[in-house]
């Protein structure tokens, strides 16, 4: 056993860091108010590599790990949690579907652009009646010649409002359940193909969520993705990758929070000296470290066991879910600690605190990751 | 905004969670003892308060009581990280016998081999490797958190120091050949007037008092440790004189691994026991394993153990490497991470016994919770699971103290 990031990756962390830092943070707040999609930052992440982090470079990709692509969007969601996610949906339920189950020509054509930063991808599963219980989904895919032609609608998509390409999840028979449901890739220039506005949200406000719907919308069969009533595999396949992009951005949003807290705490004074000479205020710190570390190890071993091609479900579902109420604890700990201010807009921390609440229920829910844990635990470990 | 291209990682480089075949094997090992040997009679030890000393025999034949005491002394030389799988596997049977086992390891064979001179290593250390227990004197009766405060005194007279206290909650006390012992040695000058001592349990004037009657850990030993005019010779003294605050507070970072290793292997069992009960319980026409009030519980215990073992394993490997930089073993491309993880070192034993120590008594507490009414009862091992954890909470370091010595790291920059 070794924990130690290899020099490839600390050097990785440092210059996805420097990139964070100097570009992504600046518009970080503004974004987060104005709801404005941050479409060019995608394009010079693209440029980075981090559009499609763990796809090979033939394709388009970074050609690096999974504990690469944490790393990645722990520093960017540390700098701006809109920006973490429209990566995090872009790389793991986007391209991580299409490299795994996607044939040749589909990774050369639909692929390359996607991981290459050049198209923005989104993941349509969602649907206003069908959340947990995704093989509850009704958008239907009626075969017609060499074609399928797509019907329904989806709600709450990341990136929606920007996407280029879609991976739409439909059923070509309701009366199948899960074994209907099947993958395609449709472009957003589709006919029949609409998206609705960007809708205001409590956190991540400027990630493009929108709802999409289909009338008609006409796809090619070559633009199925895997066989017929192979999607419902191929959504929570994506989804166990996914999961560690969510941990990895709650870890960045808490890690961001833990330092402002212990800035602030050095410099803020009351009762004549400063809140980090407190007892109270050292044992919140002390807790927010532990926390954080905790659900680093979760993730980073969730990453490198899908690395080694071991099983990883058990493990990216607890790591999503310890990371993700971690960084709802830690970003309310973080705002208790500055105070009047920490509720001010005026600080950062009110919108890591509004920005980690979703971590606990997009890619899954925590009930649904305690579900998925308890199977195991009871039934499989 | 230019930025170098970032470069794939190699095949195989950064973090690695498996454990090696040296390690693989020697869990199964401890973890076949514990079964076979420990688990008979656990539960009898326990309410007759009887302290195992024919099993900690087996453990020292078995070389468990010298696990990080060198090769050259006749220990095994392991690392730290084998070290705790092996504390685990005991605690996931008897706790009680584990804790045995740690202090000896943990607060006796190490500060002596880290600290110790020549002459007194090559004197003591085999003993203690071929099964002889340690023990550690550090709490006093009116020094438990506040170490810097004990009162036990130390002066020099000729060849000998001559040690005067008494020391309270002593793990192993009476059971013991060794103890290493606080004791101040200069009245005016604090911290820096601490000095620490090996004391043979047969030195003059050194008495052990009657045993503890505690909630729980009842088949460990616990009792005070007296000394009257105690004499031992000068090359018992560890370090330097005034070296004994920093020598504690080393060997309670190193200990603190120890037991967090203790806490995942005793929620480990909360864990499993759960489980077999929920399958087994029917209510409600249904095995309870299958109400989701149950699931959900069994989810959160089962991420908090693997998040608790994670941070051990992490401290345990950070252990490792701060004794690699202190012995300047590390090699060229290693020294920069592994100083850096040694500093650390400090600070991730602490979190790792934080919360290790925290989930474990959750995982108790709910287990006991899943068992309803039987787990009250003394004929269930969860009962005794949940008196057996509650101390970890407090001793090496209660969990406030964990949360100064990690927020004193965090305000430092570490």
């Amino acid at each position: 056993m070794e924990i130690q990031l290899s020099e490839e990756q600390l050097l990785l962390r440092d210059n996805v860091r420097r990139f964070a830092t100097e570009v992504v943070r600046p518009r970080a707040k503004e974004i987060d108010q104005t709801g404005e999609f941050p479409r060019e930052f995608f394009g010079q992440a693209g440029e980075l590599g981090l559009a499609g982090v763990t796809v090979p470079e033939e394709y388009g990709g970074g050609g690096m790990d999974t504990l690469s692509y944490s790393l990645v969007i722990e520093e960017i969601s540390r700098a701006c949690a809109n920006s973490g996610v429209i990566l995090s949906v872009n790389n793991s339920l986007v391209c991580d579907p299409l490299l795994k189950f996607g044939s040749a020509e589909q990774k050369r054509d639909l692929l390359t652009p996607l991981a290459a930063g050049r198209k923005l991808g989104c993941f349509a599963l969602t649907e206003p009646g069908a959340g947990s219980d995704a093989a509850g989904l009704r958008t239907l895919a009626r075969r017609e010649g060499g074609d399928y032609v797509l019907d329904g609608s989806k709600v709450f998509i990341t990136n929606g409002t920007h996407a280029d390409l879609a991976l739409v999840f439909a059923t070509v028979d309701p009366e199948k359940k899960h074994r209907g449901i099947t993958a395609f890739v449709v472009p957003t220039d589709a006919a029949g193909f609409h998206r609705g506005q960007h809708e205001v949200k409590l956190g991540v406000n400027a990630s493009g969520t929108t709802e999409l719907s289909f009338a008609g919308v006409r796809v090619p069969a070559a633009q199925r993705i895997g066989e017929e009533g192979e999607g419902f595999k191929i959504a929570m396949a994506a989804l166990d990758g996914g999961r560690i992009g969510i941990a990895s951005q709650a870890i960045g949003i808490a890690q961001a929070a833990l330092e402002d807290a212990l800035a602030y705490s050095q410099q803020r004074e009351q009762f004549g000296q400063n809140l980090s000479e407190f007892q109270a205020i050292q044992f919140y710190l002390a807790d927010m470290a532990t926390e954080i570390d905790a659900a680093r190890l979760l993730t980073w071993k969730a990453a490198w066991a899908k690395d080694n091609q071991k099983r990883f479900t058990l493990e990216a579902a607890q790591a999503k879910l310890f990371a993700s109420e971690m960084a709802q604890r830690v970003t309310n700990k973080a705002l208790q600690i500055h105070g009047g201010y920490g509720y001010s807009r005026e600080y950062n921390v009110e919108r890591y605190f509004r920005d980690a609440r979703i971590t606990e229920i997009y890619e899954g829910t925590s009930e649904i990751q305690k579900m998925v844990i308890a199977d195991w635990v009871l039934d499989k470990a | 905004m230019t930025l170098a291209p970032p470069c794939p990682p190699a095949t195989g480089a950064g973090p690695d969670f498996s454990l090696n075949e040296d390690q693989l094997l020697l869990r199964e090992q401890v973890r076949r003892f514990a079964e076979e040997r420990i688990r008979p009679g656990v539960q009898e030890r326990d309410r007759a308060h009887r302290f195992p000393s024919e099993i900690v025999a087996e453990l020292g034949e078995l070389g468990l009581l010298g696990m990080l005491v060198e090769e050259a002394y006749g220990g095994a030389g392991a690392d730290v990280l084998t070290y705790v799988l092996a504390v685990e596997e005991l605690a996931r049977v008897c706790p009680a016998t584990a804790v045995t086992m740690s202090v000896s390891n943990s607060v006796c064979c190490w500060p002596i081999g880290r600290f110790g001179g020549a002459a007194l290593k090559r004197q003591v250390l085999p003993q203690l490797a071929a099964g002889a227990l340690g023990a550690f004197g550090l709490t006093e009766p009116g020094s438990g958190s506040d170490v810097a405060s004990l009162r036990t005194a130390a002066r020099r007279d000729g060849d000998s120091w001559v040690l005067s206290g008494e020391k309270a909650w002593i793990s192993n006390a009476g059971f013991a050949r060794y103890y290493v012992v606080l004791a101040r040695t200069d009245p005016a000058a604090g911290k820096r007037g601490m000095s620490a001592f090996v004391v043979p349990a047969d030195a003059p004037g050194f008495s052990v008092g009657p045993t503890e009657e505690k909630l729980g850990l009842r088949a460990s030993r616990t009792a005070s440790i007296h000394f009257a005019d105690c004499r031992v010779p000068a090359e018992n003294l560890l370090g330097s004189p005034g070296q004994g605050f920093s020598i504690a507070l080393a060997t309670l970072d190193h200990s603190r691994v120890g037991i967090g290793a203790q806490c995942v292997g005793i929620h480990q069992r909360a864990l499993e026991l759960a489980v077999d009960y929920s399958r087994q319980r029917v209510q409600f026409g249904v095995p309870i394993a299958r109400h989701q009030a149950i699931r959900f519980r069994l989810a959160e215990m089962a991420t908090e153990l693997a998040a608790a073992r994670l941070l051990t394993h992490r401290a345990a490997l950070a252990a490792d490497a701060a004794d690699a930089a202190e012995a300047g073993e590390a090699g060229a491309t290693a020294a920069g991470a592994a100083a850096s993880d040694g500093a650390a070192a400090g600070r991730l034993a602490a979190e790792a016994k934080l919360y290790a120590s925290e989930a474990a008594n959750r995982a108790c507490q709910d287990s006991l919770q899943i068992y309803g009414g039987n787990g009250f009862h003394d004929d269930y091992e969860i009962s005794r699971l949940y008196r057996d954890v509650r101390v970890t909470t407090i001793y090496e370091g209660s969990s406030e103290m964990q949360r100064l010595v990690i927020a004193r790291h965090l305000l430092q920059g570490r």
